[in-house]
């Protein structure tokens, strides 16, 4: 078990009162998981997220990642967490536009305090990976949506984390980018056990994902997986057929993910 | 981490030229006013201490009480032995004496009856075998016609004063004043020089002889109305001269004669207190002045591109910052700014200040009428203090203005800040 909410309730103040945003959620994942929580707008999946990521605090309940509370982290605990086991992928890619490539996938390696020489190795398989070594030294204002999200794929995983947390990593992209991104966050995800949340409502996600948790809300109403609804076996590689567009996953020579991991 | 940091600094223009350049003409100011108020309040105060007070002064106490009067008959006497031992107890100053008197100015015609006549201030100094009083009271740009006294019984004048009475170089005139014992002075002297200050008060009457003639025409052997001292580094130091005036004082001040010495420093004198408060204070305020402003300006750029980093904040959160990390951050950011500002400034300021110094401003066609003694070019003065005061406003004001920016880092939710990268 990687994360456990048990009995989340989240309010936000608004006005005199408070708005309730998660409503007594239990959920469970466990390591190596491929999971999307989809709703619409509104339902509680990014403020889900943001706690499990530890940037936000349960009003009540309780949120075990990595067998720590989140309820009970300081700032330091929980920012400690995030730096070493935690990674994030975002809608709006949020690279450092001053820096190259290299440096933006490098900068969670700097926090935490690896030397140059490892540094250069992890960040140089890791673009391999997501197939950027030709693009090192551009800058985010050089590369196409889809470059610039495998970017953040790539800075996200470059320091292994146990788990990556991705609020709607497909919104800016079209489908062909779409497809991409995800064929090689499910790689990443098979080959190095990774666990991924998702927070979506895109379809095409919803296509690749092992497991889906629907919100609505603030609370689960259904929890399940789509190949295999609502009874069947979790099917761990779904979503090869689903992509119809000739772009292939740019990995390793091998077709597996970095032989040195 | 640091390093990678400014490396983003400084390939993010927004965020480097516009505060490096902010802080840089804050410096420039900064340097330039430091520079040219403290020469020209220096100069200020030099003019006053080479004419009148010197650095120190030493009077017999009842010369001191009544110095606006000129009281020659209250003068110091023994002044050789005086000097000398002034000049034992304080090896760092020189020492001059002088008389100021006044007294009527009469031109005779050929037959010796009165042509003119006219009002003197006069001062007698070193003249004759001695450059250093010319020197010192910067007489040679002055003297507008004929030469300085080469032998005794020569005098230089004010050229206003020689045209009102009709006087022309190498006439005689005759001194008309009162003597060290009360009685009536006349004494003879020719016009060898005149002079033109462009101060209306010196301008209006200064005669200035020999301090040997004017011994003798007062009546006055080895006697001086006052000594003055002057730092060998010809700048005044006010706590210095302090020390060196309660030292000599003290050495009289239970002496039982009532024309024992007293010796007064610069700023005890002719009201110049304030002119040296001022000066002393000018850079602190100068630099106060421009640590508020700039940083009241950093401050508000500090807000704005702290604003439009939200988003990079939030996502350093989100890579595992913590928020004190990342105020940290800021302000060292923000201590690279003002190094690199200041370090710019400083050097610009300089340029600009040093032809102000060399060359200055002259300001004498706006000081006809001037009844204050300052020099008539304005010159800024590098010193020491100059090289190094504004990276205080500088540095300060960066550091201040970025830490009350990054506040906004705390006082907003992670979570809200994580929601700004989706902004």
């Amino acid at each position: 078990m990687i994360v456990e909410v048990k009995n989340l309730v989240k309010k936000f103040p608004i006005g005199d009162g408070f708005f309730t945003a998660l409503k007594g959620v239990n959920l469970v994942f466990t390591e190596g998981e491929f999971t999307g929580l989809v709703g619409p707008s509104g339902s509680g999946k990014t403020t889900l997220l943001n706690i499990i990521g530890t940037l936000d605090v349960p009003s009540e309940g309780d949120v075990i990642v990595l067998s720590k509370s989140v309820g009970n982290l300081n700032p330091k605990e929980a920012a400690q967490l995030r730096k070493e086991e935690l990674g994030f992928i975002f809608q709006n890619y949020n690279l450092l536009p001053v820096y190259t490539v290299f440096e933006n996938v490098e900068f969670p390696l700097l926090l935490l305090k690896m030397s140059a020489g490892e540094r250069k190795k992890r960040v140089l398989e890791t673009l391999e990976w997501v197939g950027l070594t030709d693009k090192v030294k551009s800058r985010p204002s050089q590369l196409s949506g889809g470059e610039c999200q495998r970017v953040a794929i790539a800075r996200a995983m470059v320091k292994r984390p146990r788990l990556v947390l991705a609020d709607e990593p497909t919104a800016n992209l079209d489908a062909a980018n779409s497809h991409h991104i995800l064929q090689t966050m499910e790689k990443l995800n098979r080959e190095l056990k990774t666990t991924f949340i998702f927070a979506t409502h895109d379809e095409k996600v919803i296509g690749y994902l092992h497991r889906i948790i629907r919100l609505a809300d603030g609370q689960v109403v259904a929890d399940d997986s789509p190949l295999n609804p609502p009874k069947g076996d979790f099917k761990s590689e779904p979503s090869e057929g689903t992509f119809t567009n000739n772009t292939s996953l740019n990995s390793s020579p091998s077709g597996r993910l970095g032989g040195a991991l | 981490m640091i390093q990678f940091l400014f490396k983003g600094l400084m390939r993010d223009k927004s965020r480097s030229l516009i505060p490096i350049i902010v802080v840089a003409l804050g410096v420039i100011i900064t340097v330039f006013l430091q520079s040219l108020l403290s020469g020209v309040i220096g100069d200020s105060i030099e003019s006053t201490a080479n004419f009148t007070t010197g650095h120190v002064k030493v009077m017999t106490r009842p010369y001191s009480e009544n110095s606006s009067q000129l009281p020659n008959d209250l003068a110091l006497v023994g002044v050789d032995t005086l000097k000398e031992s002034l000049q034992k107890q304080f090896p760092e100053m020189t020492w001059a004496e002088r008389i100021q008197f006044g007294g009527l100015l009469d031109a005779p015609d050929s037959n010796g009856h009165t042509r003119s006549q006219g009002n003197v201030s006069g001062m007698g100094i070193r003249l004759l075998n001695s450059t250093e009083e010319i020197t010192r009271m910067n007489l040679v740009p002055t003297l507008v016609s004929g030469k300085f006294p080469s032998k005794p019984g020569e005098m230089l004048m004010s050229d206003e004063l020689c045209r009102k009475m009709k006087l022309k170089l190498g006439d005689k005139v005759t001194l008309i004043s009162s003597g060290m014992y009360g009685d009536m002075a006349m004494y003879n002297f020719t016009v060898s020089g005149t002079l033109h200050f462009g101060i209306a008060m010196l301008d209006r009457g200064l005669m200035i002889a020999d301090i040997e003639d004017v011994r003798s025409a007062l009546n006055m052997e080895n006697a001086s109305g006052e000594i003055l001292g002057f730092f060998t580094n010809a700048r005044y130091d006010n706590k210095l001269a302090k020390e060196a005036a309660k030292s000599f004082n003290a050495q009289y001040v239970s002496s039982q004669d009532k024309f024992a010495p007293v010796m007064v420093p610069l700023s005890d004198m002719n009201d110049m207190g304030f002119l040296v408060a001022y000066s002393e204070n000018v850079q602190g305020i100068i630099v106060s002045i421009f640590i508020i402003a700039m940083a009241i300006v950093l401050w508000n750029a500090g807000l704005l591109g702290g604003l439009r980093r939200y988003g990079e904040f939030g996502l350093r959160l989100a890579i595992g910052e913590s928020k004190h990390e990342v105020y940290l951050t800021i302000v060292a950011e923000s201590l690279l700014i003002g190094i690199i500002g200041s370090v710019i400034g400083v050097i610009v300021g300089l340029l600009i200040s040093w032809p102000m110094q060399t060359v200055g401003w002259d300001i004498s066609s706006m000081m006809k009428d001037s009844n204050f003694l300052m020099p008539s070019v304005m010159r800024a003065h590098i010193s020491r203090t100059t090289y190094y005061i504004g990276f205080v406003p500088g540095i300060l004001s960066t550091v201040i203005g970025a830490m009350l920016a990054g506040i906004g880092i705390y006082k907003r939710q992670t979570a809200n800040l994580f929601k700004e990268l989706e902004g």
